[in-house]
Order: structure tokens, then sequence, then C-alpha cells
């Protein structure tokens, strides 16, 4: 069942195009990562998702229904921590933990105790006096402590220590294991990478890149280092290997990955006596689109 | 100097007059003309000695005396005398505002943002920026004190003479002192800019009343008071020196003691920390309108405290009103033969729509929070939950709604609680609360105009209170000026029968509620259909 589907979401801000024909189609049980970089469009899509902005062409569906026309119904199972928190300085953290489950329509706060313990968020403090991570620290544990089917996380460990995005992966950990979903928007890849099965790439409002972790690594290089006793011949010359580097007899170089395993064999006639290999990075992938954006301007 | 501590306060001073500049001279441009206007409408309002006679008879009653303090120089009450009677005081509150703004602003608010932090990690002293601020406070209350003083006594006005003026000047100068003194205090006790001011806006606050009450009774209980100390150099009439000193020598210590506070503590601490609150929510806050009531709880019991005050200021003179008019056979046959209606009763309609204008701001400034939330990207913790866009606006609204019922029914028992006591006829509290009640459907109508503005053209509410303003304009000062009657019905303030001069016109009033009807349903389907921005 699919949670969110988008086709060809546009929205104009002025005459600023913000999302330019954005499609989304995250299932049910995924944690689905929405990545780019600031000002791409992340919070843009997001609050179209929510009903916050109306998208100017385009549909999108949440759980089903529309998200602009039938936000309050869809709303009863998201919730949602925004990116930059603003409280009302007033308030207490606890304070203003309880108004955002009642606002939810749900009276379920059964985990928020266990919630406040895990974020380590003082809740008897005024939110006035609240740093930007324990603001986050709120949302966090209001988002969390409701039973939700849809989580939708806007940049959420931005300001925490990592202490607590530790605890916060674990949470996001604990409600896939329950089939929720769960929409992370970052730009922190470590991140993605750690929690998500699938990813979409935006940059500069469209959508670059679509699919699993599993079909972008495909894209990507793997870093190797290797010793071996006999000098390497040919290794220049193989189809899909890059950049090698020669120190005696050690040798560094990248290998697309669906070469590696005839690299590998390759290597096995000069007796490797070490051998290192990182695996391929998002960030290699985000970099490249990135610099490509860069080089454009 | 001693360890540093002061090393490049002045550098920072310069920072801060640069960041400020602007700021410092519309308060301190506004405060001069409001003083310079008013000591010219005291001459349009009581031009013969024998009216400032009358007027220094009315200032005789226990509830003045609350107001503006014990009176002197009743026996020759010259321009002077009431310059320095009931204007004084108020202008120094004004003053007061405004120093423990400029002092909250840069003390905890600029440590809060983290700006302290920036430039105390460099070669500059610990108490560098407290003392820059208080030395850009104390310029400009010498700027103050020079210009009104010089200013009052250029308006040549009979009874301003220019020691006078220097001295209600100097008066002004050394309230804005002490409370930025105080204020620089207060910023070391509390931990935050909103708990600095909490703490000396209470002050201010209390000063005034324990004034008031020993004013009124223990006269020694007014020399607690900075407020006290005030009234009691009597500017124009017998130029006491010694309160001033004694304001501005407790300005001084209250300086000492700060700088000495501050050395003691970290950054971003105070000596008082902040009480904890609720670990969880009350049964009210419930949804959007418990929250909106939970938030502006203090600025409604405030504006209905204050809407109670003004009707009572106005009540305690409507006994003395009589008395003024009737000094005047003149006028007194002339009104009440023409109109049938007894001269208080004429002066009804005036007073409410006043009130009614006044009573006005609460609900509008409750009505446009809506946008104000918005502004601050808190609406779409609602919009984000299971609240639609228009239960968040009904809450306001309701709310507004509400507020606006509240303050104009204590305005007028204020208005009929002290006219009662003072009247030997009272207005009966029926006439009163209908005086003012048809004014309801014209609130209503500035609600629907504010609720319009967020639906369409949410960058706009400045609109609402410009009309506001016009409205005030119109229907206070339309009639004294002979401003054409056109004028006055383009506000819907102009169009409320002035009850009891004139019948109470059903259609009108109904009217004019549906009109606000229509504008707030409008409102409401632009606030569904438009983005929340933010």
């Amino acid at each position: 069942m699919k949670v969110i589907a988008t086709s060809k979401l546009t929205k104009f801000f002025g005459k600023t195009r913000a999302l330019n024909g954005v499609d989304l189609e995250v299932k049910q049980g995924e944690v689905f990562g929405y990545i780019g970089p600031n000002g791409a469009g992340k919070t843009t899509t997001i609050r179209i998702l929510l009903g916050i902005l109306q998208a100017n062409e385009g549909q999108a569906q949440l759980l089903g229904q529309d998200a602009w026309q039938d936000a309050v119904g869809i709303h009863r199972q998201v919730a949602y921590v925004p990116g930059e928190v603003n409280l009302w300085p007033d308030l207490t953290g606890g304070e203003v933990i309880d108004l955002f489950v009642k606002l939810r329509g749900t009276n379920n706060s059964s985990r928020r105790e266990e919630m406040i313990e895990r974020f380590d968020l003082d809740p008897s403090k005024k939110c006035g006096t609240y740093s930007k991570g324990n603001r986050q620290k709120v949302a966090l544990v209001a988002a969390f402590s409701s039973d939700a089917d849809l989580y939708i996380l806007d940049e959420p460990s931005a300001g925490l220590d990592p202490l607590m995005e530790k605890e916060f992966h674990e949470c996001v950990g604990e409600v896939k294991q329950q089939g929720k979903t769960v929409f992370l928007s970052s730009h922190i890849l470590s991140e993605v990478e750690k929690l998500c099965d699938k990813v979409s790439i935006i940059r500069q409002g469209e959508i670059i890149e679509s699919g699993s972790l599993k079909d972008l690594r495909h894209l990507t290089r793997t870093e190797m280092l290797i010793e071996t006793r006999k000098p390497v011949h040919g290794l220049e010359d193989f189809k899909g290997v890059h950049n090698v580097q020669q120190k005696d007899l050690e040798y560094s170089f990248q290998v697309d990955s669906e070469e590696l395993g005839r690299v590998i064999q390759h290597l096995g006639q000069f007796e490797v006596i070490k051998l290192e290999s990182a695996p391929p990075k998002l960030e290699d992938i985000f970099m490249r689109y990135y610099r490509g954006s860069g080089a454009e301007e | 100097m001693r360890r540093g501590l002061f090393n490049k306060a002045g550098v920072n001073a310069r920072l801060i007059f640069r960041r400020d500049r602007w700021r410092l001279l519309f308060w301190i441009l506004g405060i001069f003309l409001l003083t310079v206007v008013v000591a010219f409408a005291y001459t349009e309002l009581v031009p013969t000695q024998h009216e400032r006679m009358v007027m220094a008879e009315t200032m005789r009653n226990p509830a003045v005396t609350a107001m503006f303090g014990p009176g002197f120089g009743l026996d020759d009450y010259n321009y002077g005398a009431i310059m320095g009677h009931q204007m004084l005081l108020f202008t120094a509150l004004i003053v007061a505002i405004m120093f423990i703004l400029m002092v909250a602003r840069h003390t905890p608010g600029d440590e809060e943002n983290g700006r302290i932090e920036l430039i105390r990690s460099l070669p500059v002293g610990r108490l560098s920026n407290l003392s820059a601020t208080i030395l850009v406070c104390s310029g400009a209350c010498l700027v103050l004190t020079l210009l009104i003083g010089l200013g009052l006594y250029a308006t040549g006005i009979e009874g301003l003479d220019l020691e006078g003026s220097l001295y209600y000047g100097l008066v002004l100068g050394a309230t804005g002192f002490f409370f930025t003194a105080a204020t620089a205090l207060m910023a070391q006790l509390a931990e935050s800019s909103r708990g600095t001011m909490g703490f000396s806006f209470g002050l201010l606050g209390f000063s005034y009343l324990i004034r008031a009450i020993g004013d009124v009774g223990t006269e020694a209980l007014s020399w607690l008071s900075p407020l006290g100390w005030v009234i009691r150099s009597e500017v124009y009439v017998n130029n006491y020196f010694w309160p001033i000193g004694l304001t501005l020598g407790g300005g001084l210590l209250l300086v000492g003691l700060a700088f000495y506070l501050h050395t003691l503590r970290d950054l971003e601490a105070g000596f008082i920390p902040t009480r904890s609150g609720r670990k969880t929510a009350s049964p009210f806050l419930q949804g959007p309108l418990g929250l909106g009531l939970r938030l502006q709880r203090t600025t409604i019991i405030a504006w209905i405290v204050g809407l109670f005050v003004l009707g009572a200021s106005y009540g305690s003179v409507l006994g003395d009103l009589e008395t003024y008019l009737e000094s005047m056979e003149l006028i007194q046959v002339m009104l009440i033969d023409v109109e049938g209606f007894s001269l208080t009763e004429q002066f009804l309609p005036m007073l409410m729509s006043v009130i009614a204008i006044i009573a006005t701001i609460p609900v509008l400034l409750l009505t446009l929070k809506i946008r104000g939330e918005e502004d601050k990207n808190r609406t779409e913790h609602f919009l984000a939950r299971a609240v639609s866009r228009s239960r968040v606006m009904g809450s306001f609204l309701l709310l507004a709604i509400v507020v606006m019922i509240g303050v104009l029914l204590f305005g007028v028992f204020g208005l009929y609680s002290a006219g009662a006591a003072v009247m030997e006829e009272p207005i009966s509290l029926n006439t009163m609360l209908k005086s003012l009640l048809v004014y309801a459907p014209a609130v209503l109508a500035m609600i629907g105009l504010g609720v319009l503005i967020i639906g369409f053209a949410p960058r706009r509410t400045g609109l609402a209170w410009l009309y506001l303003g016009y409205s005030f304009f119109v229907v206070y000062l339309g009639e004294m000026l002979q401003l054409p009657d056109w004028m006055a019905r383009l506000s819907p303030f102009g169009h409320i029968p002035r009850y009891p001069l004139e019948e109470i016109v059903f259609s009108t009033l109904i009217i004019i509620t549906l009109i606000a009807g229509g504008l707030m349903a409008l409102g409401f389907w632009g606030y569904n259909r438009r983005d929340i921005y933010g």
C-alpha cells in the first residue's frame, strides 16, 4: 500500500519555482530518505504533504487521501517533527507535549514518560529557556509518544548531541519494526544511510535520483586498498578501475561496483596480503550530483 | 581601570548607539511632542483663569489624587501647575517604560542572542556591555531633560518659566536614569530578558500602586516609590531639588549594585533561577482555544483592568463635570433647554465612543494574533496535526469576541461605579450599558476586517490598525475639527446611534453586524484556501 504518493508536484513562490514535477512514492513500512542540500525544496515538499501549502500543479496523496482536502483526517494518523521547532516561550515543555498529543485528536500518551526519560528532557522548564536541541526534543517526544501510522520528520536530528541522535535512530528503528512508515528529510547522509530503505535526492526542486540504497550503490565505486607480495600488472587498463595510486606494493584505487568481482579475481594471482575495502557511500552519489549543480552555475 | 572590567566600553556604547539611534530618536521625539502638544491642548481646554480654578476644584478628590498624585499650586492653578500635576507623572511612566525596554534589549536580550559571547571573546571588559548600555541610556536621559526643559520653555505658554521647565525635564531624565539602573539590576537577577522585563515592569507597576495608596492614605508609603518622589518635586510651583537628588542617588546606588552582581555571575545566568513550571498540561490546555487563552491571559486581564480603570477615571469626573458645567450658567441653560438631557448625559456618547475604540485595541490584538503565530511558524503545530484552519481561526475569533464583551462590560462597570459614587443623580446602569453596547457591532466590524485581512492579505495587518486610528480620529476629533459628515461615515463607529441622545436604530446595528459577519465569512474562506507562510 502506498502511504505517500505524489505526481508532478509543482510549487511557485511568486516567480520562483520551488518544486518542479516532484514524484514520490513511499510504501507502507518503509523508511524513506529525502535528501538534498539546503534550499532544494525538502521543506516545501513536506509542507505540501501536510496541507500547509497548496501545490500549484500535481497531486499529493497521503494514506490514500488528498493532502490538501483531507488534511485534518490524514493528520490523525501522522506525527510530524518540523526542522525548525518554534515553541511558545511561556509554556513549559511538558505542557507543549500534552497539547501536541491532544491536538492530534488522540489521547494516547502512554509512552510520554518513557520518551521524556529517553530524550533526557526536563518538561518543567519554559520553552523560552530551551536550546534549539531541547526544542527539537520536545517535538520528538510528542511525535514518538503518539501512536501514528506515518512519521514525517524534517531534519529532526539537527541540534541533537550524538547520544540523543542515537536515541532518535533507535526510535525510528522501533516504529519501523511496528510496520510504521517514516518519511525522513535530511542532509546528514550517514543518518540516511543508516536508517533508510529507499531514498530520493532532490536538487533545485527536482528529483534527480530515486531508488533503494542497493540500487543506488550500483552507481558508485568501492574504495579499495591492497598490499601484495608481487607487483600488480594491468590494473590501470582494467575496465571500471579508476584513480590507481601505488606506493611500493600498496595500491589504492576505486572500482565500479559491478566490476568488483572480476577485479578481485584478477588480483588473486599477485598474492594479496592485505585488503581493505570501504563500502560505497551515499555521500559519493550525493556529491556527484551536488558538484554537477555547482558546475552548471 | 581595575582589572580592565570596563575595557572598550566606549566602543561598545557607540555600537549600541549605532544600532538604536532610530529607536532612541523616535522615543525621545515622541515623548517630547506629546509633552508639547498636551501643553498647548491645555491652553485650548481651560483658556481662562476662572476655568482653571474650576479645574483645580475637580482635582481635590481622592480618585484624582490616586491617579495623578496630590495636587499642588491649586490656589493659583496656572499652566505650569497643571502640567506638573496632571502630566508629569504619566510622562515619567512612559519614560520609565522606554528605558526598561532599552536596557532589557541590550543586557539579557543580547546575551540570549549570543551576541555578548562574541563580544566578550574579544579583549573587552566584563562590565563593558552593561556600562555601555547605562552610558547610552544616561545620555538619552540627558538629551530628554534638555529637549523637554527647553522645549516647554520655548512654547512661551504663560506659567511655563525656564526654571520650572528645566525641573520638569530633569524629573523625567532622573526617572529615566533610575529605571535604567533598576532594569540593569533586574537583568542581573533574572535569567532572561522576559524575566528582566517582568521584574522591571512589576517594579514600575508596584511603584505606581503604592504611590497611589500612599497619596490617598498613608503618605509614608509614597516615600518608598520612585514615582512618589517624581510628583514631590512640585515643578513650576516650588521646584524642590531634593526629590530629584534622591532619584539620581538611588539610581547610582542601583548601578553600583548591578555592576557588583554582574561581576559575580556567569554569562546568561541570574541570581533568581527561573521557577520550574507544570510538567503536564492542565485540562484547559486542550486545543487552540485553550492555548490562546493561556498565552493571552495576562494581556486579557491587564486590558480588562485597564478598561475598568479608564471607565472609573472618566466616572470619577462625572460628578465634578456637573459642578464644572453648573458654574458656567450660560452653557448649562443653552444645552439643557435645547436637548432636554442633562449635560452629563450629553457627554456620555462621546465617552462611550472613546471607550469602545480603546476596547477595540485588545480585541484586534487577539484577532491578529493568528497572523503573529503564523509569522513565528507556530501555526504549523496546529495544521500539521488534526486541527482544521477553520478551527484555528474560529478559536481565536471566539476568544476575541468574548474579550470584546468583557472589556466593554468592565468599561461600563468602571464608569458606573465611579460615577454613582460621585454624582448626585447617577445615570442608571441600564442607560450606560445601552449607550456602550450599541458600539459592539462596530467593534465586530473591526474584528471582521481583521479576519478578512488575515484571509487575503496576511502581510497587511497594519491596515486594520490604520483604520482603527482613522476611526478614532474622525469620531473623537471629527466634531471638534468640524470634519464633513461623510468622513465619520467611512468608519463603522460613525454609524452608531448616539444613545441616549438619539434613539437606538436596530436596523443600522443589524446591518453593521451582518457586514461584520460577511467579512468574517470571507476571511475564513480565504484563510482556508491560502498557503500558510512563516
